[in-house]
């Protein structure tokens, strides 16, 4: 990796919105033939960087310089011609065309103004076979999960270059948040791609909250705070927890806290208890007790029936077998107010589709839920109202702290508050947590882990759904571990479960 | 650094972010407009005890209009449309005329009552229909509502065997006709239910679960608000705005037609919704902005007669001016145009120190 020259560098960087300085002098610099993390808090101004680097914003400060020349880059498609290919989070591509048509599309190969369909498909076939993937290019998109569409639009973006210039090709590739929906098998699918980019001499600038990942693929890091550049430094050189000091510029008192807490071991009596619940085509009838204030995780992979079994407990979708008694009382679960009136909070992992109403203000959306429980005709009073969300911004800490922003603008932690808060303040017996820290920064994440501890302790059952076993696994009493839509398993927490201890049930789908 | 000291700019720029800001220049503009054509247009005489005047003149021809498109702002804000509205002015309009002028005594006020309860009762019923087949259905409001629309212009035909009824009732003729305090009666009856709608939305928390179910149907329904009871509610909320302003039209020609009567009041409805700033895709909405709205198509349509655009063309005139409105209002086309300006100004708003955690703007 003895590059003699990077092959994009940045050099201070200024980008302003109004009133905010989103990125003050950042310098930043990219090698051929690397992976390299950029990492920083929601809000450190990655997504700002990569943003100026692709063209959606425009700088106002400092220069790029690709390959040695200055360069303006005023358009996304500038960017590309450049050979600055991006990837984003969500995938842009059209589902009803085949994987051939979205490899091309926009720049289909064509004799007197008709489509050469034949070549078409076979340079797909050979860009995809080439980058050593197995995909058929004539099957639609759509049949393809996720992951691989992700796959696609990495062999689009990088086959981009080929077509158009002298085999000069993608020179850059940025994949932002790319693994963030993906599981393990297709975290690794991915990473062999990148790896093979990466030894045909790409520079790829990779974003991603799981540190693991980062300190598994990539070669270097770039860490920002503020907008600021806080340090250039070799994947090798800097462990996690000097990683995480450096992005949150403190130590890590929160977060030795909680590995120190003890669980509370005196939980009290049944609060919910579900018999024989189920679903057809969402998860297996099952048996399932949470007492008041423990805390109950749910362990398994994507996709094995974690969100379809506290869907079920909530209401949200209707159960066509089995009883659910809460308190001592049964609970018709037809619909999610019944569960509400029982004491039930739901925070869906779809933060933005399921849980808040961006246009509405932060303190609008925190009242939601007390209100709709209240009826329209019984509002609450407004200084009543004020004292509620003042209480549970500060409690929570949301930033910016003003009831009247728009929730639709705070970033991903914050959101995550706000629906928080919107639950806390029903005062619920049981709240169900669905991926609280999926997207979000170290710091909130660390916050929130702390409030369900406490939560429990004031004697609130939480029952707790993370991709992340450690999370799952430091802050539960019981952990149920769900395998292929079925409860195969619930442990007592304990100093013999271990992380691995919960992988081997979930591998062998059996309980020793 | 302390709260920045209110500049002139700043005081300016919330001006200009004020949602009602750029309805109310278009409509002041417009109003401008027709001053070199009609030199007296702002002016307002007394004669016989009546206030007259181009500003009387709109509001009241622009009343029932104003009615339906509150109505239909409500409708809107929920994510959906209700394109029955001009039907539903027919047929109350259609039952209470047919009913009065079935009366011994057209003038006995017990009769008239009970005529417009008949009516106002057939419009809600509409009402009910529509948010059944929306709430309850699963139909997509644009067909659900259509049903009516079409239908409910029969319905009016039939009311009135096809005929136009013509009555002679004074009391009723008050409605949208008459004068009281000197102003148009009907000015009274926009202002009390204006004044309901508002009091009714944001005294109580409808308003707020209403923008929610627009604004995110799914994450509305795991919070626990019965939104099919609020959708329900507010298609009879709308049909009764549409009932009232059926009164009105029939009141103010003393006649019931069912082909004519409110015929395409409904796309002057929602085009007055989308001038005020409730977007079509539901979520806020502002009772303000759409009445600023109405006024706005009311004007555009006295404007046409009084500069005098040949009757030919002036369908094509008011299209115009729509467009130039709905770019005015649109924040993109804004930017692009009048970007380079906006973007020279933008050093003058007050940054926040970069050292400080981010702020963040929030423009409404």
């Amino acid at each position: 990796m003895a590059e003699p020259r990077p092959v994009l560098e940045m050099t201070g960087i200024v980008k302003e919105f109004p009133g905010v300085r989103a990125l003050s002098g950042v310098d930043f610099r990219l090698f051929p033939g690397e992976i390299h993390a950029l990492m920083g808090e929601n809000g450190a101004g990655k997504s700002t960087l990569i943003k100026v680097l692709t063209g959606v914003h425009t700088l106002d400060g400092g220069t790029i310089t690709l390959d040695g020349k200055t360069v303006r880059i005023g358009s996304p498609l500038e960017a590309q011609h450049a050979g600055i290919s991006t990837v984003y989070q969500e995938v842009n591509l059209c589902p009803n065309l085949s994987v051939a048509e979205n490899i091309f599309i926009g720049r289909e190969p064509t004799r007197g103004g008709r489509i050469q369909w034949k070549q078409l498909r076979k340079e797909a076939a050979e860009m995809v076979d080439r980058l050593g993937l197995d995909i058929d290019v004539t099957a639609p998109l759509s049949s393809y999960p996720l992951a691989v569409q992700q796959l696609v639009a990495i062999v689009r973006s990088v086959g981009h270059g080929d077509s158009d210039g002298q085999g000069s090709g993608t020179k850059v590739l940025v994949l932002d948040e790319p693994t963030s929906s993906l599981d393990r098998d297709e975290v690794l699918e991915l990473f062999r791609l990148m790896r093979r980019l990466r030894d045909e001499g790409v520079a790829i600038l990779f974003v991603s909250h799981f540190l693991d990942q980062i300190y598994e693929i990539c070669d270097r890091m770039t860490v920002l705070r503020n907008g600021t550049l806080v340090g250039e430094h070799m994947v090798a050189d800097l462990d996690q927890v000097g990683l995480i000091e450096l992005m949150i510029g403190k130590a890590l008192d929160q977060l030795e806290e909680l590995h120190e807490h003890q669980l509370r071991s005196d939980v009290g009596e049944t609060l919910v208890k579900a018999e024989g619940l189920g679903r057809t085509g969402g998860i297996a009838p099952f048996d399932l007790e949470i007492k008041k204030g423990e805390v109950l995780g749910l362990a398994g992979l994507l996709g094995s029936g974690r969100t379809e079994l506290a869907r079920l407990l909530f209401g949200a979708d209707q159960p066509d077998s089995g009883k659910v008694t809460i308190a001592g009382k049964q609970v018709s679960m037809s619909a999610p107010n019944d569960a509400i009136g029982a004491g039930v909070a739901f925070c869906s992992e779809n933060r933005k589709t399921e849980g808040l109403v961006p246009d509405l203000t932060v303190r609008e959306n925190i009242i939601l839920a007390l209100q709709a429980s209240r009826g329209w005709t019984r509002p609450i009073p407004a200084s009543q109202r004020d004292e509620l969300v003042a209480k549970y911004i500060k409690a929570l800490d949301i930033r910016p702290a003003n009831p009247e922003a728009r929730v639709g603008q705070l970033s991903g932690g914050n959101q995550q508050k706000v629906l928080l808060a919107r639950w806390l303040i029903t005062q619920p017996k049981l709240l169900i947590l669905d991926e609280p820290t999926r997207g979000i920064d170290i710091g909130a994440k660390a916050e929130i882990q702390k409030l369900v501890v406490s939560l429990s302790e004031d004697g609130m059952s939480v029952l707790y759904i993370a991709a992340e076993l450690e999370e799952v696994l430091r802050l539960s009493h019981t952990i149920g571990v769900l395998r292929d839509r079925k409860l195969v398993a619930q442990l007592t927490n304990g100093p013999e479960i271990t992380t691995s201890k919960i992988l081997e049930t979930i591998a062998s789908g059996e309980h020793q | 650094m302390s709260t920045p000291a209110v500049t002139t700019p700043s005081r300016w720029r919330a001006l200009t972010h004020h949602h009602l800001f750029w309805p109310v220049a278009v409509l002041i503009a417009l109003l401008l407009v027709n001053v070199p054509f009609t030199p007296d247009f702002f002016a307002i005489r007394m004669t016989d005890g009546h206030l007259y005047g181009s500003l009387v003149s709109i509001v009241l021809f622009g009343s029932p209009l104003i009615l339906v498109a509150v109505g239909m702002t409500l409708v809107i804000a929920t994510g959906g449309i209700d394109l029955s509205v001009g039907a539903v002015v027919a047929i109350t309009g259609a039952l209470t005329c047919s009913y009065i002028s079935d009366q011994a005594d057209q003038n006995a006020l017990a009769g008239v009552f009970l005529a417009m309860g008949i009516g106002l009762v057939a419009a809600v019923l509409c009402g009910l229909w529509n948010g059944f087949l929306v709430a309850r259905m699963g139909i997509q409001p644009i067909i659900a509502t259509l049903i009516i629309m079409v239908a409910g212009r029969g319905v009016a035909q039939l009311i009135t065997d096809g005929q136009i009824i013509t009555i002679n009732s004074e009391p009723y003729k008050l409605i949208g006709g008459g004068y009281w305090l000197t102003l148009p009666f009907s000015i009274f009856v926009v202002a009390a239910v204006v004044a309901v709608t508002i009091a009714l939305t944001r005294r109580t928390a409808l308003g707020l679960l209403v923008e929610s179910v627009g604004g995110n149907a799914e994450a509305s329904r795991l919070v626990g608000i019965r939104s099919m009871r609020i959708k329900i509610m507010v298609y009879m909320f709308c049909a009764l705005c549409a009932g009232i302003a059926g009164l009105m039209i029939s009141s103010n020609t003393s006649a019931a037609d069912g082909n004519n009567a409110g015929l395409w009041i409904e796309l002057d409805a929602i085009l007055a919704v989308v001038i005020g700033g409730t977007s079509l895709l539901g979520g806020r909405f502002s009772i303000g902005g759409t009445v600023i709205g109405a006024l706005v198509i009311q004007t555009l349509t006295t404007t046409i007669y009084t500069i005098g655009v040949p009757t030919q063309t002036n369908l094509v005139f008011k299209a115009a001016v729509v467009i130039v409105v709905c770019l005015l209002q649109s924040p993109k086309f804004r930017a692009k145009v009048f970007g380079a300006r906006g973007r020279a100004a933008a050093p003058v708003t007050p940054a926040a120190p970069a050292d400080a955690a981010p702020k963040m703007e929030v423009s409404r």
